[in-house]
């Protein structure tokens, strides 16, 4: 396992999540083990990893959807096991799939959750929210109506409407196009900056990137966290990129051995291996011969993840 | 590989039995989900079986060992005859021995006893002198069917009673007889039983669908994963889901007594307040049942399964269908525990018989506990994670 550690860990009083030994089975299926992972207050945690991998699991064990089968820990200072009624009142939780109600409309949604948390002002705080996340005008629109993009952002109105100190997005720009992602990180930046902390999974290695420090998560394993920087840094993969007459290539490098990755990205070829003596070895033979043209670079994140996710793919399964 | 090949002519054209293809790769679908929802699965079975065995066993359209008070205003041989000959016609048991004419009265309204038999005073004396004296048997005839074959058997009675005791050895001219006093219900029309036995089965269906299909539909539509991570508590959500279904309950029962009342002619003879206010205690007691069931099925048929499961025995054992005295104890207890049973008690009783509070205690207090019942079950078994 690959455990990048994060240089400086303040007081408690600066952590939002932290959760040790977390497990969780079902009818005897690990799905997720022994996971332990801290998020600081105030930072947008990227959760990433492969379908399956556990991530929703984790966020539902986070605000007491789940009950772990064993760890323990705390959110916003709460235990997760004792305290799921006060967690749930400042923690916002965005599901994976739409789960307001579709036949009621935007406005009427928004006041059923200020309603619910007993905001002082339920209809002019839903007419806030209405405001703030650009849904002036279809506000009477039934939400099971609205298009994908604006569906997920009437989901993250209504889960910073009661003005929690956490927010749980699960995958929330699946299925959203790539404007409507944007927008929504600015707004995930913008509630960060005002003291939000932020724990949002996700498949998009851009989105990974926008996060202040990720967590890569498969088979249930925490595997590698840090910034994005460490967690490249920390993979000791080397990477070559190749361009120049790429056809036939990829699949005469991939069995070769120091070779754990062969990745194409547009017109060139990303080729990484863990041993690097290994790789330059095996490269070497192509490096002299003028089709191509090989250059030493930085991992992506991509790759650093893929690979990742291979080696536990041979631990685990 | 070009594109004019790319679609043979073969490909285009319809399949050789389409029809039956797709049909049956829906057939195949089908059961394959059927088979997966055990639970359902299950109710296909127990469902007839358990409703045809209870029902073939415990219905009786001409009920015996009906209870009965006797109010003995003397103690003579002849009197004690006459229940004797009453006893042997297997209609009647004698549960009660009362002393004066309100207890009488009281035993009938609150529905303790089908029929109630008074001996005079001077009763033995009378026919004895040839007064011709009459002994009066009232009964409750709300339900015509209950009461009817029972007084149709008081005719021979005499009779046999005479036999025993009296040789005048003179059989035609009766000595004495018996008047027969079928009480709220003299004509006895079925409607005036079964209109204000109507407004709970009504209520009953309607109610137990509405919150039956409540929760489910939560898990069904994914929105209870959302409201799960609000702070909200279990039994917050039931008065939230049971509240509006009690005033669209109430406007219910208003619209079918009032059709009950000015189409049918059915009279209330008692309080109306009183009417409305246990109505409104029923009506919360069906959707705190429906409620329950929807917080243990796992999908929208097996609530109506279960509905369907409770609504049968509320139809037949609660007295609204058949008479609730002629079934076997064993039934009586299962009607015991349906609400429908105690309130057709209490319609009856107040629509009918003018009853007031003080004879509906029992009915009343079965109906709360009922719903206390059902809401701490509901309570206990909605669950607050997604494990």
């Amino acid at each position: 396992m690959t455990d990048v550690h994060t240089n400086s860990h303040t007081n408690s009083a600066g952590i939002a999540i932290e959760v040790k030994g977390l497990s969780k089975s079902f009818s005897g299926r690990p799905v997720v083990r022994d996971l332990s992972m801290q998020v600081r207050r105030g930072s947008i945690y990227g959760f990433l990893g492969p379908n399956g991998s556990g991530k929703t699991t984790t966020i539902r064990m986070l605000c007491g959807l789940l009950t772990p089968d064993s760890g323990e820990g705390t959110c916003l200072g709460y235990d997760i096991r004792r305290d799921a009624d006060k967690i749930k009142r400042k923690v916002g939780y965005m599901t994976q799939r739409f789960s307001l109600y579709q036949d009621l409309s935007v406005r009427e949604n928004l006041e059923f959750v200020a309603r619910l948390y007993g905001l002082p002002n339920a209809v002019a705080a839903a007419r806030e929210m209405i405001a703030r996340i650009g849904l002036k005008g279809r506000e009477e629109q039934l939400a099971g109506n609205l298009s994908g993009g604006w569906k997920q952002r009437l989901a993250l109105g209504a889960c910073t409407l009661p003005n929690p100190q956490l927010l749980l997005l699960d995958e929330p720009t699946a299925g959203v196009d790539p404007k409507a992602r944007r927008d929504f990180w600015n707004e995930i930046h913008a509630l960060a900056a005002d003291g939000l902390t932020v724990l949002v999974s996700t498949h998009y290695m851009d989105e990974a990137e926008r996060c202040h420090e990720i967590a890569y998560i498969a088979y249930g394993n925490l595997l590698a966290h840090g910034t994005v920087d460490e967690v490249i840094a920390h993979s000791a993969l080397s990477t070559y990129t190749v361009t120049g007459d790429l056809n036939g290539l990829s699949n005469e490098l991939t069995s070769k051995p120091g070779i754990d990755m062969v990745a194409p990205f547009g017109t060139s070829l990303h080729v990484s291996g863990r041993d690097k003596a290994a790789l330059e070895a095996t490269i070497a033979p192509y490096r002299s011969n003028p089709r191509w043209h090989f250059e030493e670079s930085e991992p992506s994140l991509e790759d650093v993840f893929i690979d990742l996710m291979n080696r536990s793919k041979d631990n685990f399964q | 590989m070009s594109a004019t090949d790319t679609i043979p002519n073969s490909e285009a054209r319809e399949p050789r039995f389409g029809f039956w293809r797709r049909s049956y790769a829906m057939l195949v679908k089908e059961f394959i989900q059927l088979r997966r929802d055990r639970v359902s699965f299950a109710m296909i079975i127990m469902l007839p079986v358990m409703q045809l065995t209870l029902f073939g066993y415990a219905i009786n359209t001409t009920p015996r060992n009906l209870p009965t008070a006797v109010l003995m205003q003397e103690d003579s041989d002849l009197g004690r005859s006459i229940l004797k000959a009453m006893e042997n016609t297997a209609y009647f048991r004698f549960t009660r021995e009362v002393h004066t004419v309100e207890e009488f009265d009281n035993l009938l309204q609150s529905g303790k006893v089908l029929f109630g038999v008074e001996i005079p005073r001077g009763f033995e004396r009378a026919v004895r002198r040839g007064d011709k004296p009459a002994l009066l048997v009232a009964a409750d005839a709300t339900d015509p069917v209950a009461a009817g074959s029972a007084l149709s058997a008081l005719g021979p009675l005499v009779q046999t009673a005479l036999d025993h005791d009296l040789h005048t050895g003179d059989p035609p001219s009766m000595p004495f007889e018996i008047r027969t006093h079928a009480r709220y219900n003299p004509a006895a029309e079925s409607r005036l039983n079964i209109v204000p036995g109507l407004v709970g089965t009504i209520l009953t269906m309607t109610m137990l669908i509405f919150t039956a299909l409540s929760v489910t539909r939560e898990i069904e539509r994914g929105t209870m994963e959302s409201l799960l991570s609000m702070p909200i508590k279990p039994v917050e959500v039931m008065f939230g889901k049971i509240i509006p279904y009690v005033l669209v309950g109430f406007i219910q029962a208003t619209l079918i007594i009032g059709i009950g009342v000015l189409l049918f002619g059915v009279p209330i003879l008692g309080s109306l307040t009183l009417l409305a206010l246990l109505t409104t205690l029923f009506i919360t007691t069906n959707l705190s049942i429906g409620y329950t069931f929807s917080t243990i099925v796992q999908n929208q048929l097996q609530a109506m399964q279960l509905s369907m499961m409770f609504f049968l025995p509320s139809i037949l054992l609660s007295g609204f269908m058949f008479p609730f005295m002629g079934m076997p104890v064993w039934a009586q207890y299962i009607g015991e525990g349906l609400p429908l049973t105690h309130y057709v008690r209490i319609v009856r009783a107040i629509m009918l018989k003018g009853a007031v509070v003080q004879n509906l205690q029992y009915d009343t207090l079965a109906l709360i506990a009922l719903m206390l019942f059902a809401m701490t079950i509901a309570v206990t078994r909605f669950r607050r994670t997604l494990d």
